[in-house]
């Protein structure tokens, strides 16, 4: 897997290169503003894909590492306001894990910024596509993921 | 009946292995009544032109300790390799790259410069590098070539066992050549390959310490404090990587009043020992009701004072984690803020 992702990324790097970008949504909330932002076809880049997951708590820092090591250009965790998760304090595990989490990927070589949380709830559609946004133009900014380059 | 053959190779580690081997007291009579040592450089004189000699699969089990990192090395483990019916990857260095692998938190050439060249006592005027091939007067001479990256085991030659532990306890090592002893004598079937000899669940499993809170309010060094010999590591604030580690090594740091580092590696179904440790620990600070209204800025503040995550989380186990080894951004980084 990790050789397909090389093959495909590594030689159109500098034109033409595209960001993969890696969206965890979680159900109740994120994946319906999600859902919203689509139904309203508020317009947004493509180039992300939407994992599904009950809770952002439930994004382990191992997906997190092995989207990284597979390729991705960026990944973006997206889960419900503080006081508002559906599990009560899901949000808040995932936030304590990301914030950690962004030092560790430092410590690693990466730019921190390749790994954003957001909280996006069921009625925002709006602000989901401007995440989209905003994330694509700082990853492109920050070039492709550098574990494509070995 | 005939003896088994065994051997023990001794790559990128310290040596603890080896003794660790010597040290399971009157058994290694056992040993010596089921079989004859073919190659173990610390304890017997064989020369590596002796392995060459033997026919594929002549030894009938090899233990290979120490990370891969030279050509030495890689030369040494597929030489024994072919001559080897069974692998056991031994130790922590072996199976995850350990100590050692921490190396590949740089490269080698940082690493080259640093050793010949800046530390304190160099006085290296010359510049002078190890060079693999050198002539000398007397001929030409050959160390081997270090490399870049550091590799464990199995991501250089197939592996049969894996057996972690910084050194693998007594009785580790016990267990796996009852298991061989038993194999010869009465033909008891040996575990599956790619068995990892040690227990299937996580060190709290094993550790007496008793826990009741499980939440921790701030992280200590185990010198700031005065560590309750009976209440959980963790629970008092310090870093304890048993919830992320495989159990079977006794929790024997934990008896010595120390927390656990993590050498025996990953639990089964994990592949990344720090990301497991990194959840577990971010899970359990105690915060109390009022996080909803605490800033990214307060989250951060709390969550670094662990102040070394990769060097804490993976410290026996870059070379096996996800990621692997640092990655060089092509951009700066926004804000540099090491160094």
């Amino acid at each position: 897997m990790a050789e397909e992702a090389q093959a495909q990324s590594a030689p159109v790097e500098a034109e033409g290169w595209e960001p993969k970008l890696l969206v965890f949504c979680c159900n109740w909330c994120s994946y319906a503003g999600a859902d919203l932002a689509g139904v309203s076809r508020l317009q947004m880049p493509t180039n992300f894909r939407v994992i599904r997951t009950m809770c952002s708590a439930r994004v382990d820092p191992e997906f997190v590492l092995r989207a990284f090591a597979k390729g991705a250009d960026g990944v973006l965790v997206l889960g419900c306001h503080p006081a508002d998760c559906h599990y009560i304090g899901g949000n808040y595990r995932t936030r304590r894990r990301i914030a950690l989490l962004r030092v560790l990927l430092e410590q690693y070589g990466f730019n921190p910024d390749r790994l954003k949380l957001e909280w996006v709830s069921a009625s925002e559609g709006m602000k989901f596509q401007q995440t989209i946004k905003e994330f694509d133009r700082t990853i492109r900014e920050l070039g492709p993921n550098p574990i494509n380059e070995e | 009946m005939a003896k088994i053959r065994i051997a023990q190779y001794w790559a990128a580690g310290c040596g603890g292995c080896d003794v660790a081997l010597l040290d399971i007291d009157e058994k290694i009579l056992g040993v010596a009544e089921i079989a004859d040592i073919a190659f173990w450089p610390i304890a017997v004189d064989a020369k590596v032109k002796d392995v060459e000699a033997m026919p594929d699969g002549y030894i009938t089990a090899t233990l290979i300790n120490g990370a891969i990192r030279n050509s030495e090395n890689e030369h040494m483990a597929k030489l024994l390799r072919q001559k080897s019916a069974l692998i056991v990857s031994f130790g922590s260095c072996a199976c995850f790259g350990g100590v050692p692998g921490l190396a590949n938190m740089t490269s080698k050439k940082e690493i080259l410069e640093y050793v010949y060249w800046h530390t304190p006592t160099s006085d290296n005027v010359e510049k002078v590098l190890p060079t693999p091939h050198y002539k000398v007067p007397e001929g030409e001479i050959e160390i081997p070539v270090l490399y870049d990256t550091v590799y464990t085991l199995d991501q250089v030659i197939d592996v049969d066992y894996y057996m972690p532990g910084c050194p693998p306890t007594t009785n580790l090592i016990n267990e796996f050549l009852g298991m061989v002893e038993k194999h010869v004598k009465e033909g008891a079937p040996l575990p599956p390959k790619g068995s990892v000899i040690a227990s299937q669940k996580t060190l709290c499993d094993e550790c007496a310490r008793k826990r009741t809170t499980k939440k921790v309010e701030k992280i200590y060094m185990p010198y700031e404090i005065d560590i309750d010999p009976e209440k959980c590591m963790l629970e008092q604030g310090i870093i304890c990587l048993g919830p992320s580690t495989r159990a079977g090594c006794g929790a024997k740091c934990l008896e010595g009043n120390q927390p656990c580092r993590g050498c025996m590696g990953p639990t089964a179904e994990v592949l990344d020992q720090g990301g497991s440790m990194l959840s577990a620990l971010a899970s359990i600070f105690a915060i109390g009701n009022q996080e909803s209204q605490l800033s990214e800025d307060d989250i951060l503040e709390l969550m670094t004072q662990v102040k070394d995550p990769l060097g804490t989380f993976y410290a026996f186990t870059m070379p096996a984690s996800i990621i692997k080894k640092k990655v060089k951004e092509k951009k700066a980084t926004t804000a540099p803020k090491e160094a």
